[in-house]
């Protein structure tokens, strides 16, 4: 074990505040700062992998809309920065729920992604469904409209959550290259930093839209890489769990033997590129596990090959979701790896999904967690 | 001095407590109230009214001396009871579940 590791936290969005939860590296003994911002919807809240202080924070609420709280002590205090987030030029239209074009309006930020290299970098995902941009710590967005103006907007469509873009992937190792994730329009990629893109839905099939092979309106609930290998991407669709190892150009499904291959949430491991985590969720209208058991499927095949791991996860009477942003992994030797439900629970494993334990029960319904390691 | 009350997710975020106490250039409408009151907590843009069309959000409403004001327009002279500080200029957050 790396012996510069102090520990690990963990960083919880709920829909009535957020919460940090720390530990040292044993992940045994968890401490728990919060409700930050109670009372207000915190979407997500992530660290920079530049500056591990450097926090941000989605918060919103009906009453009073977007704001974005920004960290430079790892969450002891916070500061709003900006929430200025216009669309580029005239917005247009997309599909609204019955196919009628529906005018672009923005409701909230669903996924804040820092940049690996600069702290003030940071991308965020939004709804109606784009990608803006600050490089100023969070204080102005611009919108990096290529992405909604390329062409298949018109055609974009919201799942029942909203047309929230939900994931966003920087490339580690190739310069510019990005990944984003929309429901409901599917994946796309950017090569040059996000001012043009692609989608890259081929393989995709849902039998829910019109032409089930379409370009885009595939409701893609995560995209999910290790950043040793790039190039290889797993997803979890509404219905079926995806990989593709052409940097999204193709994609085949690897749901294999899971139960249902209906859920949320898709990780990989810290180490091993391969094994990957799903929670498999009865179906699209029954957002609970199958069977009231809350189980974590594990592949250590890159999929196809499904485990389930139950080990001190409820087994009977069990009926929360876990989100799509509720899922994440630490890189400690021993791989970490965190869910949060809509129950309240956050529950983590400190041995690759073996055994898990609730480090915290009774919070509100959770949105996100991610897990940020320290040394 | 205009005084302004704000709900409480909005106390917090502003980071004060009671009352608010503004100078607001007569005439004291919805519209100079706002811009006082974002130019002294500019963490409170755009979370009583739109950054860009400067319209109300729609579950904010603006109550002054027993009246509902939301509906009236950003630039109608407040009631003088409010202008003369007599009166707050209460900002509500509606009633709406949660």
């Amino acid at each position: 074990m790396n012996q510069k590791t102090s520990g690990v936290r963990v960083l919880v969005g709920t829909r009535k505040g957020a919460f940090i939860l720390t530990s040292d590296a044993k992940r045994e003994q968890w401490d728990v700062s919060g409700p930050h911002f109670a009372g207000w919807e915190i979407y997500h809240v992530k660290g920079s992998p530049a500056d591990p202080n450097r926090l941000y924070a989605s918060q919103s609420s009906g009453w009073f809309g977007q704001l974005i709280q920004r960290s430079n002590d790892g969450g002891k205090t916070w500061e709003p920065v900006g929430n200025k987030f216009a669309y580029d030029g005239v917005p247009g239209t997309h599909q609204w729920y019955d196919g009628t074009p529906h005018p672009w309006e923005f409701k909230r930020v669903w996924h804040l992604e820092p940049s690996l290299t600069d702290p003030d970098t940071v991308y965020a995902g939004v709804e109606d469904a784009a990608l803006f941009r600050s490089t100023d710590g969070g204080q102005s967005w611009q919108e990096l409209a290529g992405l909604r103006g390329h062409g298949s907007g018109p055609r974009w469509q919201p799942g029942a959550g909203g047309m929230c873009l939900h994931s966003i992937i920087l490339d580690p190792t190739t310069p510019g290259r990005i990944f984003i994730a929309i429901s409901a329009a599917g994946a796309f990629r950017s090569d040059d930093g996000g001012e043009t893109w692609k989608p890259i839905n081929r393989g995709l099939r849902s039998e829910y839209i019109p032409d089930p092979n379409a370009e885009v309106g595939h409701c893609v609930h995560r995209i999910a890489m290790h950043r040793s290998r790039p190039n290889v991407l797993f997803m979890q669709k509404h219905w079926d769990v995806m990989r593709s190892d052409d940097a999204g150009e193709s994609w085949r499904e690897v749901s294999g033997n899971l139960p249902t291959d209906f859920g949320f949430p898709i990780d990989v491991h810290a180490h091993d590129p391969e094994t990957i985590y799903v929670v498999p969720i009865k179906s699209d209208s029954e957002h609970f596990p199958p069977d009231g058991q809350l189980r974590v499927y594990r592949s250590r095949t890159g999929g196809n090959e499904w485990e389930a791991l139950t080990q001190g996860l409820p087994q009977r009477d069990c009926y929360v979701n876990v989100l799509r942003d509720a899922m994440a992994v630490d890189s400690l030797e021993s791989c970490g790896v965190y869910f949060g439900t809509t129950g309240g629970q956050v529950y983590a494993s400190a041995d690759s999904g073996d055994h898990w334990v609730p480090i915290v029960r009774d919070l509100p319904a959770v949105l996100s967690v991610e897990v940020q390691t320290l040394s | 001095m205009i005084r302004v009350v704000l709900p409480a997710h909005l106390r917090t975020l502003a980071q004060v407590s009671g009352e608010l106490r503004l100078e607001v250039t007569r005439p004291v409408t919805q519209r100079s109230v706002l811009d006082a009151l974002e130019a002294s907590y500019p963490m409170l843009c755009g979370t009583i009214r739109d950054h860009t069309t400067q319209q109300r959000r729609p579950f904010v409403r603006f109550f002054a001396c027993e009246e509902d004001l939301s509906h009236e327009s950003p630039d109608t002279p407040l009631p003088e009871a409010v202008a003369s500080g007599a009166e707050p200029f209460l900002i509500i957050g509606a009633i709406a579940g949660g």
